[in-house]
């Protein structure tokens, strides 16, 4: 009896990844074909998105490069919108710090969604560790299909905007992390980080505001020392 | 080349990132509060980057279209919908909305 709801809630999980693969691959497919428009051999952008696999830097990178805005610009504004990857890491990493091989391998494939899926799991780490190598190694290989195919076959394909493509991807990260914040002050933290992140847009490099609102931490500060308060 | 010396860059660059998380949380002890407010710390990360994504595009507001999308779908997200479901509803929503010639 238990198997089965574990086998059916691992179901839900798949469906739910297939849908994000389904997604991402999009994303990927006009990766591919913006970086062949702007004149970059296939090549170049697949091994970008092998090597790098983190879309938004991509973007940002090859975009700051092809526009002539120079090597350095260009590296800073990528390694910046990657920085998110520090507290992801500080708080998934566990899932995959076993062999060395689950290490090296599982560092590549920290991103947005392997580290949301990671935590929607909560304390259940069989699952934890289930959803971060599915969502990684299946992210990891339609992105790069993806990228692939857009190089060539890019300007066959439907423009994302159009698909409302930009829309999903948003709707999709929040679907993840709701169970995450159903936790009351998790979620006070998130609206007062997210106020921060959205205040400090105008100002500062992509990349620097999402990392701003972990300033919103502060409300789960409080409650620790009330808590201990409290106890005393 | 220089294409392929950036590329090489952010390829090293991002992977230390990465490293670095794990690395960093080995070298501390923390209480069960504080690994509450780490992971919490990822997804308010996570938040606003989903947020932000839905309302600014190229810093500058992103047109009534978008956001109105990602709503469509954060509420059916917490209604518990399916993923899939999600996900059509808040694409479909965008762009219908720009068919109909909302920004």
């Amino acid at each position: 009896m238990p198997f089965r709801i574990l086998k059916r809630l691992d179901r839900g999980l798949l469906r739910d990844i297939a849908a994000l693969d389904a997604g991402l691959f999009i994303v990927g497919v006009s990766f591919g074909a913006i970086a062949t428009s702007q004149g970059v051999p296939w090549w170049q952008s697949t091994a970008m998105s092998l090597f790098v696999f983190a879309g938004a830097s991509q973007f940002a990178t090859m975009g700051i490069m092809t526009a002539g805005g120079g090597l350095l610009a260009g590296v800073a504004a990528g390694l910046i919108l990657n920085l998110r990857h520090v507290p992801y890491g500080m708080a998934v990493g566990d899932v995959y710090w076993t062999s060395l091989r689950a290490k090296l391998i599982g560092t590549h494939l920290l991103v947005d969604h392997s580290a949301a899926f990671a935590l929607a799991a909560g304390d259940d780490r069989r699952r934890a560790r289930h959803a971060y190598w599915t969502v990684g190694v299946s992210l990891f290989v339609i992105w790069n299909l993806g990228s692939v195919l857009g190089a060539f076959a890019g300007q066959f394909i439907a423009d994302p905007k159009a698909l409302g493509l930009d829309a999903a991807l948003p709707a999709i990260m929040l679907a993840i992390i709701m169970p995450n914040l159903r936790d009351r002050r998790t979620l006070a933290a998130g609206v007062l980080g997210t106020a921060v992140a959205l205040g400090t847009s105008f100002l500062l490099p992509a990349g620097v505001p999402v990392l701003l609102a972990l300033v919103g931490l502060v409300v789960m500060w409080k409650g620790a020392n009330r808590n201990e308060e409290t106890a005393a | 080349m220089t294409m392929m010396i950036a590329i090489l860059a952010l390829a090293a660059g991002t992977y230390l990132i990465r490293l670095s998380g794990p690395l960093l949380r080995r070298r501390m002890t923390l209480s069960d509060h504080a690994e509450q407010v780490i992971r919490a710390g990822a997804t308010v990360v996570l938040l606003a980057l989903a947020v932000t994504a839905a309302l600014l595009v190229d810093g500058g507001f992103a047109g009534w279209a978008l956001p109105a999308g990602v709503l469509v779908g954060g509420v059916l997200a917490w209604r518990k919908a399916p993923l899939a479901l999600v996900v059509v509803a808040a694409a479909a929503t965008t762009a219908l909305l720009r068919l109909a010639g909302v920004a």
